[in-house]
């Protein structure tokens, strides 16, 4: 990027460096999440509906893990994906798929301990009519699910935005390279540390906006599904 | 109600498909992974060569920045194909220790010294780097080290030994080791106006300086010479290695030397091209 | 002739049910067989909702036995059950009803059809797409009786299905009760509207304190009561 450019004329510009920065940003934080509600809602709900012994081992540490500190769980990633690691025959180091991956283990805990208590208070209510009509495990965890859906998105949200906000993970697993794995975060870190502190401050609000406008999009998605399904 | 089985097929064509084929692309475009240091990054110079080479070679260079020590990790690892960094001592064990095909000299560039613009220890403009910072110790001047083991460190660490002062020992309240980059050096040295120790590059390049100032240059003691390696193959059979040579073979090239040359910030060149001269 | 599968007559014997140390049903002994509508009737706490729940299998008892047309226990899928706030799904009236039709195995290209025609039955075929939620409590009520219909059940209960709901609803909803008993489906309903019971029963059984006091055809409980409980409910005091 241009030295000495405000974020704000870069944007009006519509420099194309930087917009491959937001694309990126959204793409990786956008896919860790959905992958990890794809195995967080199902967990939070099978927690919530079955009872096994240390049941509840497993759900003080998933509450517990929802703080996980990202530069840790970016470290623990890299040494599985590095050549050196187990899954250096993936080759995938470096890369936005290792970011997705590694934003998705951070992510994954929030979402299954968020959809667990939801889904918890709703077996109450759910419970003697699910049970009379004889539904089977599986069909209450997606029945459930289903039915909590509007909750969920709030879920869902609390995960993009632990996603999107952070910067340990990317940068150890994406290495910050320009063009290829540098985000918002990371390019942040990078003008910061370059002492282009304008530019970086631009930047976190434009990140700041970004998340806003996702988080708008979900609300307007939410109401206008709840206006249609009661 | 909606059929649920295709929206979880939209869902995971979603995931799936840019991952599949960004993995595909990634194995079909010609590109190596160069494993570098902070201070080639901040000061810009890959931003100025690198559209040379793959305009010339069609090879993308994707540089991860880290500190030496970091760089030459991830060489070890064998996560990148090519190692460039300011370490002479370290890039010849990691030849001598197997991890690497052969150390090429490229370019030096000088180290600084910066201080606050009041100057407290009253340095600026001495040509002698030992005396400057035996200077600062007597009057225990406030002194940011990056202490994070990266060759700007080790260098730092070089010259307070030349100057015959052991830091480790001799060190005080005024002299702060934060662990860092060399941006979060500088920032921090502008914050708490104290001396500090940096790349000529990185310097060059670096906008948030608040009063500080070049203190002490020119000394022959502060340069800093810069090694390419090719990761050995040996050990890691998937590097790139026609594709990692091809890039070193250019750093070296008269062509990729005047690109080095070429780079200046404020009218000022920052690298100095040496890869013939001897013993570099 | 073909052998039927069926889960009547339902025999209690001397079952009994605790929660706590609270007894909630005390050894009782009872059966339900084919035929009028059965009326539970009995003051608050009396263990209406307890045996309900208990003959339709979705509690086992502490002790005593209970067997569906003799078998200790079956796949109690001709038994459904309406409870006196029905839990509607977040979709609308026509899907909760295909919901139920799914997980009896019914294939998706009748679902429609077969749903349709039990909301006709239950007079909601004008709110089919409307979101179960919004529908008023009486027509919930109804939708959820339809929803239990979608399992063509041999036995229907009904827990204290009208509590909730004024007369209007209450009337649309017992007449489809009527409606259903006279197409041989079981009712057996808990209640504790005197009237209601006359006007739906062929027999009744007073439940006080977890135990039965009283069984009889409905026209000998109103006429000739044997308990002292018994009069004195119908009198209107009330019987602790």
């Amino acid at each position: 990027m241009p030295d000495g450019a405000s974020a704000l004329s870069l944007i009006l510009a519509g420099d194309p460096s930087l917009y491959a920065i937001v694309r990126l940003s959204l793409f990786v934080s956008l896919s860790a999440t959905v992958l990890a509600a794809f195995v967080g809602l199902p967990l939070g709900a099978a927690l919530a509906l079955v009872h096994f012994p240390g049941r509840t081992f497993i759900v003080v540490i998933t509450n517990a893990f929802m703080g996980l500190p990202p530069v840790v769980v970016g470290l623990v990633v890299f040494l599985l994906l590095s050549r050196s690691g187990p899954l250096g025959f993936l080759g995938i180091l470096f890369t936005p798929q290792a970011m997705i991956v590694a934003q998705a283990l951070l992510v994954l805990p929030i979402i299954a301990a968020l959809s667990r208590q939801t889904i918890e208070d709703l077996w109450v209510e759910y419970r003697d009519e699910l049970t009379a009509m004889r539904v089977p495990p599986a069909g209450r965890v997606a029945t459930l699910l289903w039915d909590a859906r509007f909750s969920l998105v709030t879920t869902l949200l609390a995960g993009f935005g632990r996603a999107a906000a952070e910067v340990g993970t990317v940068m150890i697993v994406g290495g910050n390279i320009d063009g290829f794995t540098r985000t918002m975060t990371t390019a942040i870190a990078l003008e910061t540390s370059k002492g282009d502190l304008p530019l970086a401050i631009g930047l976190g609000f434009l990140l700041i906006a970004l998340i806003v406008a996702v988080n708008a999009a979900a609300w307007g998605v939410r109401r206008i599904g709840e206006l249609r399904a009661g | 109600m909606r059929d649920r089985p295709s929206i979880f097929a939209v869902l995971i064509a979603c995931i799936a498909l840019p991952m599949a084929g960004a993995t595909f692309t990634a194995a079909q475009e010609k590109s190596i992974v160069v494993a570098s240091t902070t201070s080639t990054q901040d000061s810009g110079l890959f931003g100025h060569i690198l559209p040379v080479f793959t305009a010339k070679t069609g090879i993308t260079v994707k540089v991860i920045a880290q500190g030496t020590g970091q760089a030459l990790d991830t060489g070890k690892r064998g996560d990148a194909d090519v190692v460039f960094v300011h370490a002479r001592a370290a890039e010849e064990k990691f030849v001598a220790d197997g991890f690497g095909v052969k150390r090429y000299p490229v370019m030096y560039n000088d180290f600084v010294l910066i201080g606050p613009g009041n100057d407290p220890a009253r340095i600026k403009g001495m040509k002698d780097i030992a005396e400057a910072l035996r200077k600062i110790k007597a009057d225990a001047a406030a002194f940011i080290s990056r202490g994070d083991k990266s060759g700007t460190h080790q260098a730092e660490l070089n010259l307070w030994k030349a100057a015959g002062i052991d830091i480790a020992a001799d060190k005080g309240p005024w002299y702060k080791e934060i662990g860092q980059g060399m941006g979060a050096a500088l920032n921090t040295a502008a914050a708490a106006n104290a001396y500090v120790f940096a790349d000529r590059g990185t310097w060059g390049s670096f906008k948030n300086r608040g009063g500080l100032d070049i203190s002490v240059e020119g000394d022959r003691r502060l340069f800093n010479q810069y090694g390419v390696v090719l990761v050995n193959p040996a050990k890691h059979r998937h590097v790139k290695k026609e594709l990692g040579q091809t890039f070193i073979d250019w750093l070296i090239s008269p062509e990729g030397q005047k690109a080095i040359a070429g780079y200046r910030i404020n009218g000022r060149q920052l690298f100095f091209p040496n890869a013939m001269a001897p013993g570099a | 002739m073909h052998a039927p599968r069926s889960d009547l007559p339902i025999v209690l014997e001397d079952v009994s049910i605790r929660a706590n140390d609270v007894t909630i049903l005390d050894r009782v002994s009872l059966d339900l067989v084919p035929g009028a509508p059965t009326i539970l009737i009995g003051p608050n706490g009396a263990g209406k909702s307890a045996l309900i729940r208990l003959a339709m299998g979705l509690i086992a008892p502490a002790s005593g036995r209970i067997t569906w047309g003799g078998k200790t226990a079956t796949d109690g899928r001709r038994r459904a059950v309406v409870f006196q706030r029905p839990v509607m799904l977040r979709r609308s009236a026509a899907a909760n009803i295909t919901y139920a039709l799914k997980l009896e195995g019914i294939p998706r290209d009748r679902r429609t059809e077969r749903a349709a025609g039990l909301l006709d039955q239950v007079g909601l075929s004008n709110l089919a797409e409307r979101p179960a939620r919004r529908l008023s409590s009486g027509e919930q009520q109804r939708l959820a009786l339809a929803r239990a219909l979608a399992c063509d059940p041999e036995v229907l209960f009904l827990d204290e299905p009208t509590a909730s709901l004024d007369p209007a609803a209450t009337k649309a909803v017992e007449d489809l009760v009527r409606a259903i008993a006279q197409t041989g489906v079981k009712i057996v309903m808990a209640t504790h509207d005197l009237g209601q019971a006359r006007r739906l029963a062929g027999d009744i059984v007073f439940l006080l304190r977890g135990s039965v006091r009283e069984r009889a055809p409905v026209d000998k409980f109103f006429s000739s009561p044997a308990t002292t409980e018994v009069s004195a409910f119908i009198r209107g005091d009330i019987v602790i």
